[in-house]
């Protein structure tokens, strides 16, 4: 069974939209907290960003969102953010409060896996990563490890990349951690080649997308995914 | 080699860019006290640069004190902004790199950069927001000119922060064959740190030229801020003479030092322009090098330790001391620079260093419509 993580930005209809990814074969939600400066986000998710913070949704009301979140579905969820968000409300407090209002787990992305080893959260590592890079974040990470299938940012591509073959052979070989991969994974074609190398995958710019068209859009296009991973 | 100054400094950025930054602070450590090259830094330097810059004495601009302008606008390409272009562009090309991008706001380190890699033979990418395109348009036909492609950024403020958090995403996308040729001491380390040492040329100068025409320092010395790179470069020697005050000038709608707070912007922490949430605001001024929220992470630190002291100019200041020094000293001086040249004469001290940082003939159209 291979996993499914789908990323949603956090706007007032999240919960909902997180509700109908889950029940249509989502088995981890990644929350984006928006940062108005997203270094490894790609146009799509950087305009979701850019709509969620003049829609107002600054920290507090995103950890409203991810509490209301939290009601609605026993998957894990997952905070993915930038290390500005949590500098401004102190990494403490934000750890706290994110895992009172139901938080699995963390993504920091411009947070690298040796700073700040005390803020337990799933790590990344890309076709870049040294074989010591990817040891230390597998050693460090929270559960799984987010495997970074390009030399790039998030986004839509026509093709799987070719460079996470030979890295999901590298970190393989280095931890028995489950590997999900992701940025440019946007079809049930590149699902179904993914997980011929990997334990599962995370879909982000293709199902914000989705989910700006709608629940049933985004409740579509996961279930598309769902079938691809399950070799339907 | 320290990642940080102080609580400030430090690698925000994705994985994919962490080995390259261990490459480049590896590359770095093996050349900063390397006499190969700084001996090819300072030949550049000279006979391609134009230094050693002269120290202008401003004695009609400046009548009640002693007012000393440090000539950076004299250099090739017309500000400070080549000395780090030729001092990177030689790091890029021993780590075998022949793909170059970097970020603009004024234009003048998109020149600087066309320039080396024109020099050099080097393939040359510019980001630049399309406000700052208005702006700077000769800068823009310049780059054009030197080879380089200059890439509009349409999104946000359509300034300096979008022009370099593309030019960072273009590093992440091809960092394998790219250089990032980061054009003020900001960003992850080790650049804040490479960024200063190229630019110590502007201090360790001024310093001697300043002690050969007064027989003593200056008490105190001026330079205006955005990301700071032309003032980190000309404090940096002056920060042991613990009489010389250090006077940093931000402009009024872009004080990060000023009235930022701690935060994290392209890849380091530092003192920003930011709201309680850590969201990133947009700064303001009419000189499109100093219209950035972010500034370098050892300003944040000189200014906590209280070595340096950051103030600021208003445009409308800026203005007239650039109409003031065209009138009485005959140089045309950048508005960047303007800011330093505003706050020199009510520092309140006699003997004054001020770095003018390039000239103002990028300046022209945005002057002459006010």
């Amino acid at each position: 069974m291979k996993t499914l993580v789908v990323y949603l930005m956090a706007m007032p209809e999240t919960p909902e939209l997180a509700r109908v990814a889950v029940e249509s074969g989502a088995d981890v939600v990644e929350l984006g907290f928006p940062f108005s400066d997203p270094l490894a986000d790609g146009p799509v998710i950087r305009r979701a960003g850019e709509r969620a913070l003049a829609a107002g949704m600054r920290t507090g009301r995103c950890l409203d969102v991810l509490a209301q979140t939290r009601t609605l579905v026993d998957v894990p969820v997952v905070v993915m953010t930038y290390a500005s968000i949590f500098d401004a409300y102190g990494w403490e407090k934000l750890e706290q409060d994110s895992r009172e209002a139901g938080a699995t787990s963390f993504i920091v992305v411009d947070l690298p896996s040796d700073v700040r080893p005390e803020l337990r959260r799933v790590h990344l590592v890309a076709p870049t990563s040294t074989d010591a890079r990817l040891k230390l974040a597998a050693d460090a990470t929270d559960g799984w490890l987010y495997v970074v299938t390009v030399t790039g940012t998030t986004g839509a591509r026509a093709d799987l990349a070719p460079t996470l073959a030979p890295l999901a052979e590298r970190v393989r070989a280095a931890t028995d951690v489950p590997l999900y991969a992701g940025f440019g994974i946007s079809t049930p074609a590149h699902a179904r080649a993914a997980a011929e190398l990997v334990d599962g995958i995370a879909v982000g710019s293709r199902a914000v997308e989705a989910a700006e068209v709608g629940a049933a859009e985004l409740g579509r296009f996961v279930a598309s995914l769902r079938d691809a991973l399950d070799g339907k | 080699m320290s990642q940080t100054f102080g609580a400030y400094g430090g690698r925000y950025v994705p994985e994919t860019l962490i080995p390259a930054l261990d490459d480049l602070e590896a590359a770095w450590a093996s050349l900063r006290d390397d006499d190969a090259f700084r001996a090819e830094l300072h030949e550049l330097g000279t006979s391609y640069g134009g230094r050693p810059t002269p120290l202008t004495r401003a004695a009609r601009f400046a009548a009640d004190q002693r007012v000393y302008l440090k000539r950076e606008d004299l250099m090739h390409t017309g500000a400070h902004k080549l000395n780090n272009a030729l001092g990177q562009a030689v790091i890029a090309q021993r780590l075998g790199k022949r793909r170059i991008i970097a970020e603009t706001g004024a234009g003048q380190h998109g020149v600087a950069t066309a320039t080396v890699c024109a020099r050099f033979g080097l393939e040359c990418i510019v980001y630049m927001g399309s406000e700052d395109i208005r702006r700077q348009a000769p800068n823009v036909e310049r780059m054009k000119l030197l080879g380089a492609e200059v890439r509009p950024v349409e999104f946000g403020t359509r300034t300096l922060k979008e022009a370099t958090s593309e030019a960072i995403r273009d590093w992440i996308a091809n960092v394998d064959d790219t250089y990032y040729l980061i054009g003020s001491c900001v960003g992850p380390a080790p650049y804040p740190e490479i960024v200063r040492e190229l630019q110590r040329v502007i201090g360790r100068e001024a310093r001697e030229q300043f002690l050969a025409a007064e027989g003593r320092l200056p008490e105190a010395v001026v330079a205006c801020v955005g990301g700071g790179s032309n003032a980190i470069g000309m404090f940096y020697d002056f920060v042991p003479d613990e009489d010389v005050r250090l006077i940093g000038v931000e402009a009024a709608g872009a004080a990060s030092l000023g009235s930022g707070r701690a935060g994290v912007l392209h890849g380091a922490r530092s003192s920003l322009l930011a709201d309680e949430d850590g969201q990133i605001m947009d700064a303001h001024s009419i000189s499109a090098g100093l219209d950035y929220p972010g500034v370098g992470p050892e300003h944040a630190h000189l200014r906590d330790t209280g070595r340096a002291v950051y103030v600021t100019c208003t445009d409308d200041e800026a203005v007239a001391a650039f109409h003031r020094l065209c009138k009485t000293e005959g140089i045309v001086p950048a508005l960047e620079s303007s800011h330093a040249l505003a706050r020199a004469l009510d520092c309140g001290a006699e003997l004054v260093a001020v770095c003018l940082s390039g000239r103002g003939d990028k300046d022209l159209a945005e002057v002459l419509a006010q």
